[in-house]
């Protein structure tokens, strides 16, 4: 017997009660709508079904070829952090009423998942200083292009983006292939060293700018001063859309109390795995103002026939089963998991659980770029940066990271693809990097000099 | 703890207590004072719970038992393709070595992970009959918006800006929205009696202006349209292009292609055929596969094999960019991946042949209860309508609520928004017989309380966690967020 066949329960005997009931012969009677000349006359070339215990070999073989980060000491970071998982984040996110649903069309029956999600909304408006979060978005990359897209449309008659050269190269990557799609234009404000260069920047904004964008802390691990850059957006009459690490804002100044109208980023850093880069869990947030404007679901209180609190997807007529054409974006899905997974996360560590985590990484980050400065290495940074740093290694990058490699580290990201730096790391230090693996880091590093 | 838990988890919380677990630091203190501008450093902490581990556990298993997945019932929810999600596919999905990786992890140390992405998009390409896949789209709206950018770079590069997608009325709300997005013009096509493509009224939508038409097929009324490749010449003849929409493929695996079909671009959900899990509304999963004249405008980077070697390649100037961080949802290609290596050619065939048989016979069973707007053979889904019950006074949205008190999860209702109180039916091939036949028994209850003792649909759901919800109270008064007393104050 197949053993295809646990997932497909119909024996004999029920196939030809089903076909007796529609009064054929074969199931093959219900495929003669398909016209012959289009049909498959040859089974589809793919590999051959696998019981379940060959297949878990043939899968544990294919993932050995991968180093991890539970053999490895990551030092990488821009935008995915090996971050500590709280256990109890796997066991409710296996929960299979959560993983097995879908989105919460029938709220009687959704409870669990749309107030998961409610609270979700709750913790991101706390991170972010922001009146109004959605559900959740695919990444926070997609988060940020579709934030740019609300600026241009509230704004009406300005068609052009200004962002930052210290944004993430990905995030403007996918702006630009959005903005492409929409027909706004996307300008890039150079860089001042390490952070964005406030003076050309004043000069690039005009009345055509609908956002300025920025990150917080930026790309290169430092933290812009985005209450003065907000002062230049105001002035000119754009937004200010600012992308943050939410961990981040567990000690920094909230982006809304210094003057930013949307908040985006990825809840990676809280509870979910890096995953080779996905599926992680895009924010976004906004200004009351913007509410009606803003993307995919969003869950609202509402009240039941007994006047018993409970939960709705709600202001559905901004998205695409109503508005089709009109819609505010196409986007229908959410990362509702994952969203529940940084709920399950930011619920465990706490209010001054995640305070402590953001100060463990600023404390390994500061020690690890003052253990390389003293070793003569250079840390390109010139402002404070939160638990990333660029740091210019000897020889190239490329060379460094193949040697830290031989030692069981996996080193930093490689600037030169980006900004054309061969010889600049990205290094990220996280609360899980010990002192032990750190000094060793720099012990290689000092080998290579 | 069901019933009687309402809290929410800062409802729970009281100050000094913590579920956290940090290690204590090995390395020197910073003043986070000194270290940053003042201005740019919290005066006042997030309001995030305090609450112990075992609270955090309590909390989210209520929540979890407040919520219908798959595995509590019958889900038939159409055009989503609600079938079983294997416990195999979590498991392999959860290994380290695909777990614990980062994104960018030099080539050499990452070898597993491409080789699983390569193979998949060559199955897949197999799959839809198409040339080359990328799997980096999100979902499938997003696969959608991709394909439709494709779409415009191949207009573009021949010198044309054709502005016009043409959209069956039948059509997925996302389509529209999806060509908007990607900055083209909808133009909508009616569907004649027999819910299939008008065809001979497509041709006077068709000129030089179509930039592609998007088709799911089958449709979402559940019918395949056999017209497909007179339609496909018609799109091709004018210079378009044809955008296969995979969100109803679980009914054709093995039996035909989009390829065959004359498509030159498809999207699937990984989340729908190739049963990764819906995850309460995501992440899913929209990779997109393209035929050859459409390969160099594929997203970058690209997965390729050199000798024994897997490797990505961005160096394609035709490219429309990248349209996801980094590669896609990896974990969700470990699902698929699994899932079709447990199934292979004979397997995946027999899935549509089992999704179909168990929509058809369906139909038939509840055929004496609804009226049934369509009267053919179906796909893996079909439409009925409510149409004779509201009459009665009794809508759908009522038998929907209904048979929540028994334990199901309704059809997808109002939707084609072509067929009046429509609800559609996807039993999937997963579901036994005897799961389909009571489900058709409650339903044909629920008929037969509509006429004798309509109040007791009309009222429903009777058994819920909660009763129906103010959903007009919801969007009138937006309350979005918690507010605790302390956060009402600042």
């Amino acid at each position: 017997m197949s053993n295809t066949y646990r997932y497909l329960p119909d024996t004999k005997q029920d196939q030809d009660d089903m076909l007796q009931a529609l009064h054929l012969s074969s199931i093959d009677d219900l495929f003669h709508d398909i016209p012959s000349e289009i049909r498959l006359k040859e089974p589809l070339n793919i590999p051959e079904a696998m019981d379940e215990l060959s297949l878990t070999k043939t899968m544990k073989k294919l993932a050995s070829k991968n180093k991890h980060a539970n053999d490895y000491s990551v030092f990488l970071g821009a935008g995915t952090y090996d971050h500590y998982i709280p256990s109890v984040v796997h066991h409710m996110t296996s929960r299979s009423e959560f993983y097995t649903a879908y989105t919460p069309y029938q709220p009687e029956i959704s409870q669990g998942e749309l107030q998961g999600i409610f609270e979700f909304q709750t913790m991101v408006c706390e991170l972010t200083g922001m009146d109004v979060s959605n559900s959740s978005m695919y990444d926070g990359f997609t988060a940020l292009a579709e934030a740019a897209s609300l600026a241009v449309n509230v704004s009406k008659k300005r068609s052009s983006v200004l962002v930052s050269q210290s944004v993430h190269p990905e995030s403007r990557s996918i702006l630009n292939t959005i903005a492409k799609g929409q027909g706004y234009t996307v300008e890039e404000a150079p860089l001042d060293g390490d952070i964005t260069d406030i003076s050309q920047l004043k000069k690039q904004i005009d009345d055509d700018t609908a956002a300025v964008i920025v990150q917080y802390p930026n790309f290169f691990g430092s933290v812009e001063d985005i209450q003065e850059i907000n002062k230049i957006a105001e002035e000119a009459g754009a937004l200010l859309i600012v992308s943050a690490n939410p961990l981040a804002l567990a000690l920094l100044e909230a982006p809304g109390n210094l003057g930013a109208d949307i908040v985006v980023g990825d809840m990676q850093p809280f509870g979910i795995p890096m995953a080779y880069g996905g599926p992680h869990c895009g924010y976004f947030a906004v200004r009351k103002k913007f509410m009606r404007k803003v993307p995919g679901r969003i869950v609202g209180q509402t009240t039941d026939d007994y006047g018993n609190r409970g939960f709705v997807l709600t202001l559905q007529a901004r998205e695409q089963h109503i508005r089709r054409d009109k819609a505010t974006s196409n986007i229908c899905s959410n990362q509702a998991l994952n969203a529940l997974a940084a709920s399950v996360s930011l619920s465990s560590l706490g209010k001054q659980g995640i305070r402590d985590m953001a100060q463990l990484n600023i404390e390994k980050a500061d020690y690890m770029a003052k253990q390389l400065q003293a070793k003569g290495c250079k840390v390109v940074n010139k402002s404070p940066f939160f638990n990333e740093f660029v740091l210019e290694v000897p020889g190239t990058a490329d060379q460094v990271n193949r040697k830290l490699l031989e030692h069981g580290i996996i080193g930093g990201y490689h600037l030169e693809k980006d900004y054309g730096w061969n010889n600049r790391l990205l290094i990220a230090a996280t609360e899980k990097r010990t002192k032990a693996e750190i000094d060793e880091f720099v012990d290689v590093l000092e080998a290579m000099l | 703890m069901t019933t009687e838990y309402h809290d929410l988890i800062f409802e729970r919380s009281q100050p000094g207590r913590t579920g956290a677990s940090l290690p204590d630091s090995d390395v020197d203190a910073v003043d986070v004072q000194k270290k940053f501008a003042g201005h740019l450093l919290r005066d006042q902490p997030a309001e995030l719970p305090e609450v112990d581990e075992l609270q955090v556990v309590r909390h989210y298993t209520a929540l979890s038992r407040k919520n219908h997945g798959i595995d509590n019932g019958f889900y038939p929810l159409g055009s989503c393709t609600m079938k079983y999600n294997p416990k195999i596919n979590e498991d392999m999905a959860n290994l380290d070595g695909f777990q614990f990786v980062h994104p960018y992890q030099p080539e050499e140390t990452v070898q597993g992970s491409l080789q699983l992405m390569h193979e998949l998009q060559e199955d897949l390409a197999e799959i839809t009959g198409m040339d080359e896949v990328t799997l980096q789209p999100s979902a499938g709206a997003q696969g959608e918006w991709t394909g439709l950018m494709m779409v415009k770079a191949y207009h573009e590069q021949k010198g044309e800006s054709r502005k016009k997608v043409l959209i069956p009325d039948s059509a997925h709300g996302t389509n529209p929205a999806s060509a908007t997005v990607a900055g083209f013009e909808t133009v909508t096509i009616p569907s004649n009696e027999e819910g299939l493509v008008y065809v001979e009224e497509l041709k006077k939508y068709v000129d030089d202006d179509t930039a592609a038409l998007m088709l799911t097929n089958p449709n979402t009324l559940g019918l395949f349209e056999k017209d497909i490749v007179e339609i496909a010449s018609i799109i091709h003849e004018a210079g378009g292009l044809l955008y296969y929409d995979g969100a109803n493929a679980n009914a054709i695996l093995g039996k035909t292609t989009p390829g065959k079909m004359g498509f030159d671009i498809v999207h699937l959900n990984l989340h729908k055929t190739f049963t990764t899990p819906h995850g309460g509304g995501g992440p899913g999963a929209g990779p997109v596969g393209v035929k050859e004249k459409l390969i160099p405008y594929l997203p970058v980077p690209r997965i390729e094999k050199q000798g024994e070697t897997y490797v990505f390649n961005s160096e394609y100037p035709q490219s429309i960019g990248r349209v996801k961080g980094y590669y896609g949802n990896f974990g969700m290609f470990v699902r698929a991946y699994t899932y079709i290596r447990t199934m292979g050619a004979e397997g995946l065939s027999e899935v549509s042949e089992s999704a179909v048989l168990h929509a058809n016979y369906l139909l038939k069973k509840l055929e004496p209860y609804f009226d049934v707007p369509y009267q053919q053979v179906c796909k893996h889904e079909f439409v009925i309508s409510g149409a004779r019950q509201k009459k009665l006074g009794v809508r759908t949205l009522d038998i929907a609520k209904r048979l929540l008190d028994f334990g199901y999860h309704p059809p997808t209702i109002y939707f084609p928004l072509n067929v009046e109180e429509c609800m559609m039916v996807e039993p999937t091939e997963t579901e036994s017989k005897e799961t389909i036949d009571a489900f058709a028994h409650v339903l044909g209850e629920i008929a037969r309380e509509v006429e004798e003792e309509p109040e007791k649909v009309l009222e429903a759901p009777h058994t819920t966690v909660v009763g129906r919800l103010d959903e007009v109270q919801a969007a009138r008064k937006p309350v979005l967020r918690y507010m605790s007393d302390k956060t009402q104050e600042s």
